[in-house]
């Protein structure tokens, strides 16, 4: 077999071609999944990761889709996402209004995980943060038109911790305190209890990725009295000792009640 | 071609369990596997969990799949213990016996992409390949790009591979749609269009094969009678090539092609018992080469 | 907008799907109710769950309850309802209620074993009828009873009373109120000569101090609760203290939380009298115008069966009460010091100290409010004395603000258990089977020949079932409760008298309850707005309602199955020929025609029942006999408050309770009466009197000195562990009706065993995981919570009692108060392990 020269162009030419089209063609591959890992990239609002999992972009990194976790969950909550849920394909999540996490002590998803997607370091299940509640509507919510419904309260496995009741005034009634539900984000799992306790027909209290459900000071600010708490004293002293005219039988009180009487 | 494939079946004088014996053992050895897996969540025996992507065996054995794991070292995640040892013992196993045993003989789209294959032969469907074979190594290379721009499995948000695996282990339907696309991709664009020229994981898999012990061999090629069964049945032909015509150039008899999957299909297809299961380090053959070539042209 | 025909059809079809698909479909109603709101017919009706009485609205539309709001001018709730009452409209409507009377049968015939059949009513009448005639033939009167309810309407109870006491002359009639208020009303009766509170829920907002004694008040009342908490708020210096043997939701208000050793509370409340008196606090001049001393017999068992070891040990029985001077009194609380009192009770003496201040000071205007925690207690009667004392002595009781006030379980434990008086030994307007002159009154108002009344008190609760369980009660009649779940010890004494051959038994319920599938004979009931009621609540308040829609299938009101059921027999079958004899005129006639068509409970004929919109409502009862049913019996009833023996305890005419929403009896002239026994708010208190217990002749309260006494069953080394039982906000009624609610289910599915961590660890459990729970009499397997709403102490368990799939009244024992036989359901020993 004796190969001409033309031959030998032709054939490569032809391999130069038949190069560039397969890296047109991945190219395009590569730009189209780009796009859709892009998309794909952050948590849906109704989907929440097991406890443990590393902030989204770094699970979805780390989370090889083994789906170990959802084998050891012994309430079979937690799911892999199929290719139409909204969570990434593969990876493990729950819905909190069809079945929220357990909570087990010895959290046996994190001690399924074989990388590092399920963080090791949570020995503590208080500790996880799978999301963030929020009593989203407050208009339909019972408690704050007065009902004792407080289901959400009740369900909390950190009662009085993550949901605490903060009884107010009701006006309206003119004698029934109101129970306002308010979760408290350095003590709320993310469980998804409460969500799913909810008895109205669309919870008015939702567990969402704590991204979409937590407010970020601006870095230029700090609550002050905060501070001094952490502090333990004033930042800035000291102070003179006030001293102010006033008539007998009064005392003025700088710091605190202002204008009052002698204490007898 | 087709009068001689049929006389070449009706003057064949092995019985038609001979001729799909390594075929049935592929078959059994795939629905083992996914057995195994389900087992746990169907009959609550709990042999294997997980996955292919990883799975832990007796709650002793980790096994990780080292392709999606250095696709997370790609995307910039440091890797456990478990899963690094899980993954040396894939990567071990994979070069004893040929990294693309993974194909033919894990692999549940290889029962999708084997029935297209037929399929096609039967249909006489003759629409052939517009993609070259190393396509796959293009991509494969793409998909640890991804991995390392968005910091993310990017590939594994759409890698039928682990979608089809994963579906039917854990019950998401969709993976049978996959399965069905993957199929008829075959069937009707082209032969061996997804295991033999695109599908990453296989060519990552190959990569194992450069080292890979266990191998086929025509150590019979002098038996030879040119009737292209086994490169008509084999979806990776061009590894068949250098191993059986290459006598005269005295080339091994061992078939060291990197993509050859072990699958045995020329073994069963043989007639004249040219191959068999050897490794990569025994090169010879029988004597007195290629007597039955000429009488067959 | 009109419903079109199509999209009606549509919404019909979807719901029977449902229905038979075993689904409540929840928007379902609101799509009705968002098309068609207008035609919407509201009316009043007070809720069916706890005594608090919250008055709602409930929508009717098509024959069907579609929605409810809670009533904004109801005076107790001001629209507002708790989780249950949000969910009132759904519980009728759960996917099994029963439609047709059910009969074990095998081969068409009756057989103990057979299999639930059903059946016409007549058939059931007829199996029933021959049942209890022979019951009646062969042991007499005493073989038939009846266990009734706190859930009954007031005529319900009425209509039960006459057919059991007067009827078939058998005083075997208690109500499950037993189990719930009965020691409150013997603690009533023995310390002012009247049942039921002085105060009313205004107290809550008068008050300076609250102080909860055994009452989860945030879970088990939660208007009242928000009223309390309300006060809490915006009144200055207000006090809560709470007692309990456990932390739970109360605690989150408390000032003053303390958690007791169980069965302490006696010791505590003798402390607290003993403090007043040795401070010198106590109001002299109240004590000696108003208050007589006496004491009662102690260590008197534990109402248990008489060979029970605990019952032979006993030196003392019942309640006789003996005259003692003040400083007898003083003398016998002398050993209640600050120091005794909390090692025993492991409370710390500065919170007791405390609590006894707040008692003590003049100042302070104090309310107590208790409910099972006292109540259900084998020293019940004494505990809620105990308390009584207290006020008694300090003088703080009769008036805005200084109350002592039993709260109820039940919707009408005050109104028909206690005020009708269908307890065993009861008779209406707090008059009792055992005084002739009280049984000559009934059977004068009920035109009885004298002497049909039987002297000798019936069975109550607890003696029912050991009586069915020993064969001497065989035919025996359950309606609106759920015993089989409800009575401790349930499978040792409850169960074996139900599946006992030689007896037959009747449950009347909307739904196969644990107790229903118990039964020989299930007839299907109507409930709550499926027929015309009436409830009182715990402050005395009655309410009534109007029927709003029929009820499903062939179900039939409690009201409608007893007065039928009087159809079926004769006097002669029923009464011997001497008392006949002495109303020949009775001669022939059925009970019915002597208990029911007797001229004044079918003195008002049918009429078209509407309200001033022009609305008209059914009556189904009205319907099937041919008079108004509810309101000759409620006349016939008011009588007992009017012109009986007792005072004070009139209630309005029946046509003024339709308008009004809830009066608070006495109601005297078109007046309501807030609080009892003081000059002024109370009309039957003499002018000049200032205060007056006119329940007793010389117009003086009782205090009652009682010790502390240990519980029946205390922790040992195998049963390490005190279980006390209870409710959720969730649930209530056994769980029966708010079970059957999707969304309630879902807020509490299953019961759960509260622990101290530190006990589940110990026993190497963790939260979530399944364990056994065991007594001496049976076990029980549920999940551990070491988290959530109730933290119980170390030695101690909590479980609730509503979940049917886990019969925590399997393992509690049937120890109960010797005086007021209500069970103690808070103490017995129990050991948890894993399961």
């Amino acid at each position: 077999m004796s190969l001409t020269t033309p031959q030998t162009s032709m054939t490569r030419r032809r391999l130069l071609t038949e190069t560039a089209r397969t890296v047109c063609g991945v190219s395009l591959v590569g730009l189209g999944l780009g796009f859709y890992t892009h998309n794909a990239r952050s948590l849906p609002a109704t989907s929440l990761r097991p406890p443990g999992a590393l902030e989204e972009s770094r699970f979805l990194a780390a989370c090889i889709r083994c789906g170990l976790c959802v084998r050891d969950c012994p309430y079979d909550i937690l799911k892999l996402a199929d290719v139409v849920d909204q969570a990434a394909t593969g990876t493990p999540f729950f819905q909190a209004r069809k079945a929220p996490c357990e909570m087990c002590e010895d959290i046996p998803c994190v001690a399924a995980c074989p990388t590092k997607a399920l963080d090791k370091s949570l020995t503590n299940i208080d500790h996880s943060r799978m999301g963030l509640a929020v009593l989203i509507d407050h208009e339909t919510c019972l408690n704050f038109q007065g009902l004792r419904c407080d289901v959400c309260h009740r369900i909390c496995p950190l009662i009085n911790e993550a949901i605490t009741l903060e009884p107010q005034h009701n006006k309206r009634s003119g004698k029934h305190a109101l129970f306002i539900p308010v979760v408290h984000s350095d003590k709320c799992t993310g469980c998804g209890k409460c969500e799913r306790a909810c008895v109205l027909e669309e919870a008015a209290i939702k567990v969402l990725p704590i991204n979409l459900a937590k407010g970020e000071l601006g870095q230029h600010y700090r609550w002050g009295w905060k501070e001094k708490e952490k502090a333990g004293k004033s930042l800035v002293t000291p102070d003179t000792q006030h001293q102010y005219n006033l008539p007998k039988g009064l005392q003025y009180d700088h710091a605190g009640d202002g204008l009052k009487k002698d204490q007898l | 071609m087709i009068t001689l494939l049929k006389s070449t079946v009706t003057t064949s004088g092995r019985s038609r369990l001979q001729r799909h014996k390594w075929l049935l053992i592929r078959r059994l050895t795939q629905l083992s596997i996914f057995t195994l897996f389900l087992l746990g969540p169907l009959a609550d025996i709990w042999i294997i969990k997980g996955n292919l992507s990883a799975s832990l065996t007796l709650e002793l054995l980790p096994l990780t799949d080292p392709y999606i794991l250095v696709q997370s070292l790609f995307a910039g995640q440091t890797l456990t213990a478990v899963a690094i040892s899980g993954a040396l013992i894939i990567s071990i196993f994979y070069i004893l016996v040929g990294g693309r045993v993974y194909c033919s003989w894990v692999c549940p789209i290889n029962i999708a992409t084997d029935c297209a294959s037929w399929l096609r032969k039967k249909l006489l469907i003759k629409s052939n390949s517009l993609f070259p074979r190393n396509t796959r190594y293009w991509l494969l290379g793409l998909t640890f790009l991804m991995a390392l721009f968005t910091g993310t499995l990017s590939w594994e948000l759409i890698n039928p591979v682990s979608l089809v695996q994963r579906g039917i282990i854990y019950g998401l339907w969709t993976s049978a749609f996959i399965m069905l696309a993957i199929f008829l991709f075959d069937l009707l664009i082209s032969r061996d269009a997804w295991c033999g020229h695109i599908c990453p994981v296989g060519a990552f898999y190959s990569l194992f094969a450069r080292f890979g012990i266990l191998r086929v061999s025509a150590y019979n090629r002098n038996q030879c009678d040119d009737c292209m069964d086994c490169f008509v049945i084999c979806p990776e032909e061009q590894v068949i090539k250098p191993a059986l015509l290459g006598a005269e150039k005295n080339i091994s008899p061992v078939i060291l092609g990197i993509n050859c999957t072990n699958c045995g299909r020329c073994i069963d297809v043989c007639d004249k018992n040219v191959f068999k299961f050897s490794n990569r380090f025994t090169h010879t053959t029988t004597s007195n080469d290629f007597p039955n070539r000429g009488s067959s042209q | 907008m009109k419903l079109t025909r199509r999209s009606f059809i549509k919404t019909n079809a979807i719901a029977a799907t449902a229905a038979a698909a075993g689904i409540t479909i929840p928007g379902i109603n609101n799509a009705i109710a968002k098309t068609s709101s207008k035609q919407i017919r509201w009316d009043k009706a007070p809720c069916r769950f706890c005594g608090t009485g919250c008055s709602v609205l409930v929508g009717t539309k098509d024959g069907r309850v579609i929605a409810t709001q809670g009533d904004p001018d109801a005076p107790v709730n001001r629209g507002l309802n708790c989780i249950k009452g949000y969910f009132l409209s759904k519980i009728m409507y759960g996917k099994d209620r029963l439609t047709t009377p059910l009969l074990r049968m095998t081969d068409g015939q009756y057989d103990k074993e057979g299999e639930f059949t059903p059946i016409s009513w007549d058939k059931a009448f007829d199996v029933m009828a021959d049942k209890w005639k022979e019951a009646i033939k062969k042991k007499g009167p005493t073989s038939v009873g009846m266990f009734g309810s706190g859930q009954w309407t007031v005529w319900e109870g009425y209509a039960a009373s006459k057919l059991f006491k007067a009827g078939f002359r058998s005083n075997n009639l208690d109500p499950n109120a037993r189990h719930c208020m009965a020691s409150a009303v013997g603690a009533f009766m023995r310390g002012f000569g009247a049942d039921e509170p002085m105060g009313c829920y205004d107290d809550l907002e008068h008050a300076d101090v609250f102080v909860l004694w055994g009452a989860n008040m945030a879970e088990m009342h939660p208007i009242l609760w928000s009223r309390l908490s309300d006060t809490r708020l915006t009144k200055e210096g207000c006090e809560v203290h709470v007692l309990s043997t456990y932390k739970h939701r109360c605690f989150d208000l408390a000032d003053n939380g303390m958690v007791f050793t169980p069965q302490t509370d006696l010791a505590i409340a003798n402390y607290i009298a003993n403090y007043i008196i040795q401070t010198k606090a106590y109001k002299k001049d109240f004590v000696n115008k108003h208050v007589n001393f006496k004491k009662t017999p102690t260590d008197i068992g534990y109402g248990l069966r008489p060979e029970h070891e605990l019952e032979k040990k006993k030196t003392g029985t019942g309640g006789k009460l003996s005259g003692i001077s003040f400083d007898e009194y003083k003398k016998s609380v002398e050993k209640y010091t600050l120091e005794y009192t909390s090692k025993l009770s492991g409370v710390p003496e500065a919170n007791l100290l405390a609590l006894a201040k707040v008692y003590a000071d003049p100042d302070k205007k104090v309310s107590s409010y208790w409910t099972m925690g006292f109540n259900q207690h084998t020293r019940g009667v004494w505990v809620n004395g105990l308390v009584y004392n207290i006020h008694l002595l300090m003088g703080k009781i009769s008036e805005p603000g200084n109350s002592p006030f039993s709260l109820t379980g039940q919707p009408s434990a005050c109104g028909t258990a206690r005020e009708v008086g269908t307890f065993a030994h009861r008779l209406p307007a707090d008059l009792v089977v055992k005084k002739k002159p009280h049984r000559d009154f009934a059977e004068k108002v009920w035109q009885l020949p004298e002497g049909t009344i039987p002297e000798k008190p019936g069975y109550h609760a607890v003696l029912q079932n050991r009586m069915l369980k020993d064969g001497k009660l065989n035919a025996y009649w359950v309606m609106c409760n759920n015993n089989m779940q409800a009575a401790a010890n349930m499978n040792e004494e409850t169960l074996p008298g139900y599946r006992n051959p030689e007896n037959f038994i009747v449950v009347s319920d909307p739904y196969p309850t644990v107790t229903a599938q118990a039964a020989d004979l299930i007839l299907p009931t109507a409930m709550w707005t499926e027929k015309e009621g009436a409830y009182g609540n715990a402050e005395r308040r009655t309410q009534f309602w109007r029927q709003q829609v029929s009820a499903p299938g062939d179900s039939k009101s409690d009201l409608w199955q007893l007065v039928e059921f009087s159809k079926r027999f004769k006097v002669e079958e029923v009464w011997p020929a001497d008392l006949i004899a002495k109303k020949p005129e009775y001669k022939g006639k059925t009970l019915f025609d002597v208990l029911f068509a007797n001229g004044q409970v079918n003195k008002y004929p049918k009429q078209a029942i509407t309200d001033d919109n022009g609305n008209v409502y059914p009556n189904d009862e009205m319907d099937a006999f041919g008079f108004y049913l509810q309101k000759g019996l409620f006349e016939e009833y008011r009588v007992f408050g009017t012109q009986g023996p007792k005072k004070g305890h009139d209630l309005g005419e029946f046509d003024t309770y339709h308008k009004a929403r809830g009066l608070r009896w006495p109601v005297v002239d078109g007046k309501e009466t807030l609080w009892r026994y003081r000059e002024g708010y109370d009309p039957f208190v003499k002018k000049g009197q200032d205060v007056q217990f006119y329940g007793f002749k010389d117009g003086r309260a009782n205090i009652i000195t009682a010790p502390y006494e240990p519980a029946a069953e205390s922790p040992d080394k195998e049963y390490d562990l005190w279980l006390s039982t209870g409710r959720v906000l969730e649930h209530w009624h056994s769980g029966s009706m708010t079970r059957r609610v999707p969304e309630l289910y879902r807020a509490f599915p299953d019961a759960v065993m509260f622990i101290h961590p530190n006990d589940a660890k110990k026993r190497g459990l963790r939260r979530g995981m399944l364990a056994k729970v065991a007594s001496r009499r049976g076990d029980i397997e549920l999940r551990v919570e070491t988290r959530g709403r109730n933290r119980p102490p170390e030695g101690l368990i909590f479980v609730p009692w509503f979940d049917a799939g886990r019969l925590i009244n399997k393992l509690t024992l049937d120890a109960t108060d010797p005086l007021s036989k209500e069970t103690d359901y808070k103490k017995c020993a129990v050991k948890v392990m894993k399961a």
